[in-house]
């Protein structure tokens, strides 16, 4: 079971391999990928670097390609495969389906991964990219419960590559248009959701005020943690109520299930946050990597280390953890 | 163009359902297209009363097509996608890959629903290949980037528009109808058969801003295109697809019929627009949010 962890800049990407990375994934800085962020991303120059520095330590680098190009960008989206096939990648992470239509096609021996932006969630819909594709591994989408994700893997014809800790999507990834409801930008079309050019603060007489694009996500009395405004987990009413409708600010935590993902032949665990720091991405790989040694070592006695647990929380939205949609409870 | 009515998103009884489809036969529609999308626990109707259905709408000589699951999750949902695929009558529309996998290989045509992400021109060839003769636009595509697909697909594989209705926008392994009454989904007691048009959520200021329907999230905002139709016929949008909603429904096929053929009524917009549950929006087509409305003027 591999490690594969994120990478926002070439200093995260050194950390993620001195950590023990197995892989690290990265994009380029424009809309071709979900973490299009100001200041984030690579030029082609920290490419060449990132892979030769990752290269010489047997780490392997994944280039997300995984947004989705309409057809004024069309030509920019096969540019960027191109040039990720050029800079010498080791794989592609591709969503649409027209871009991987294109990079099978240029690219033959190029490695591809259905990327978790393609809302692929069973295995009749892997059958369909491995059969057009021949996509060599996919990532599942955070809504399926283990036990499903145990079945998907068994039934899937390529490995499975699921996430293992970092911010949490409630929403099928790939088939979420609420951050261009509000803004006009999407993770599909732009590459970030609830962009952080649309997000506005706001001291008030009622509180610390969160919008986007105008419209109110949460408000903060005294003493109440301000998160960023990512739509889904703000506060809204339904009825008579004022909760978290959609879901409260945590990240995903999936270590205590290593076992099962491990006997289920889950090829990779993924480390979301290429939007957080180097030390973030430090911190995470060396728990992450201790805990899949220990769990390859030995399986049947695996318990999650408490220690791991509290340095994980400490990088966590909220300072809090949840299982997610692995655990059948949260659905 | 030509109208069609959209697969019922939310959960009815089974005799509201009977009785809907039963006026539907009369209205002024091209196709109508049935089945459940959202969730799978919905069981008021099981596929062989869907084909009663889409036999009595076809006698009323309407064009019928099966609408498929959006998310599938347990291997009993792929089962029930393949016998949904291989009717044998009508054609279906595939929202998942998984359809398009299956009536791929068993060389059946079939619509591309809106959430299978047509964005571009090659992922309408890869789907055309696959046996695609219709697709639907993704919901938050403009009218722009439909005319340069609709330019580039081939003439015989339509286009459909989403032109009524509150706009699905993101579907989830949680039911937020089942949260919103501290129930788990296992045990969700079908609370949304309650909510016959979803269930409005609002921000703290009290502005209407979602719907929630089960497992799927909506725009609280009807999503109206009729002001905009001479825009989708340059656009080369052969149909609009008009979603059911709880109220009114034969009062808005009706009034987007007329302006159909005989063009802009201020009139007939404005009672149009007073049919929506809470307010419209067309902010998708112009390019911009999906939740701002222009001024009509």
């Amino acid at each position: 079971m591999e490690l594969l962890c994120p990478a926002g800049n070439l200093p995260s990407l050194r950390a993620a391999v001195d950590a023990g990375a197995n892989s690290v994934y990265l994009g380029f800085r424009d809309a071709t990928n979900a973490r299009h962020f100001a200041g984030l991303n690579f030029s082609d120059r920290d490419i060449v670097r990132g892979i030769e520095y990752a290269h010489q330590r047997q780490c392997k680098v994944l280039i997300a390609l995984n947004t989705y190009p309409q057809p004024a960008g069309w030509k920019l989206w096969t540019a960027a495969v191109d040039r990720a096939a050029d800079l010498g990648a080791d794989t592609l992470i591709l969503a649409d389906t027209g871009l991987l239509d294109y990079a099978a096609e240029r690219w033959p021996q190029l490695e591809l991964h259905l990327s978790v932006q393609a809302s692929a969630t069973n295995p009749e819909a892997l059958r369909l990219y491995h059969r057009l594709f021949g996509i060599k591994r996919a990532v599942l989408p955070r809504v399926l419960s283990a036990r499903q994700v145990v079945q998907v893997a068994e039934q899937s014809p390529v490995p499975v590559e699921v996430f293992g800790f970092g911010s949490l999507c409630v929403m099928v990834e790939g088939r979420c248009l609420l951050s261009s409801y509000l803004t006009g930008r999407s993770p599909n079309t732009y590459g970030a959701c609830s962009p952080g050019s649309h997000v506005r603060w706001q001291e008030t007489p009622a509180g610390l005020e969160s919008r986007l694009n105008d419209v109110l996500i949460d408000r903060y009395g005294p003493g109440e943690k301000a998160a960023y405004p990512t739509l889904c987990k703000g506060r809204f009413q339904v009825g008579e109520h004022t909760y978290y409708a959609l879901e409260e600010p945590s990240s995903l935590n999936s270590i205590e299930l290593l076992p099962l993902l491990y006997r289920a032949g889950v090829a990779a665990i993924k480390v979301e946050g290429r939007q957080r720091s180097p030390a973030y991405v430090a911190r995470v790989t060396a728990v992450m990597r201790a805990a899949i040694d220990a769990c390859a070592r030995d399986p049947d006695g695996f318990r999650p280390d408490l220690a791991w647990q509290q340095s994980l929380a400490a990088v966590s939205e909220g300072t809090q953890t949840t299982l997610g949609a692995y655990h059948r409870s949260w659905q | 163009m030509k109208l069609s009515l959209g697969p019922l998103q939310y959960f009815w009884p089974r005799e509201q359902v009977l009785a809907f489809y039963a006026e539907a036969a009369d209205w002024p529609l091209e196709t109508v297209y049935l089945g459940e999308v959202v969730c799978p626990k919905r069981r008021e109707l099981r596929l062989g009363d869907w084909l009663e259905i889409a036999g009595r709408l076809q006698a009323a000589g309407k064009e019928v097509v099966l609408s498929s699951l959006a998310l599938l999750e347990a291997g009993s949902e792929l089962g029930a996608l393949r016998k949904l695929c291989r009717n044998g009558r009508f054609l279906v529309e595939a929202n998942d890959m998984a359809a398009v996998g299956i009536l791929g290989q068993c060389g059946l045509p079939f619509v591309g629903g809106p959430t299978l992400n047509i964005y571009n021109q090659r992922t309408l060839s890869v789907l055309r290949a696959q046996g695609m003769t219709r697709w639907v636009l993704p919901f938050e595509l403009s009218g722009a980037t439909a005319a340069d697909l609709v330019a580039a697909a081939d003439a015989d594989c339509p286009c459909e528009v989403f032109a009524w209705g509150r706009i699905p926008l993101a579907w989830s392994a949680r039911c937020y109808t089942a949260r919103a009454e501290d129930k788990p989904k296992d045990h969700c007691d079908l609370a949304c058969l309650a909510d016959p048009d979803g269930r409005l959520l609002r921000t703290r200021e009290g502005e209407p801003f979602l719907a929630l329907n089960g497992i799927q999230t909506q725009s609280a905002l009807t999503q109206d295109l009729a002001p905009w139709l001479d825009e989708l016929r340059a656009a080369g949008v052969a149909f609009l697809r008009l979603s059911p909603q709880s109220q009114g429904m034969a009062e808005v096929v009706s009034h987007f019929d007329r302006l159909c053929r005989e063009g802009d009524d201020r009139g007939a917009l404005d009672a149009l627009a007073a049919l929506a549950p809470v307010g419209t929006c067309d902010g998708y087509w112009r390019g911009a949010p999906g939740m701002e409305r222009a001024g009509i003027s």
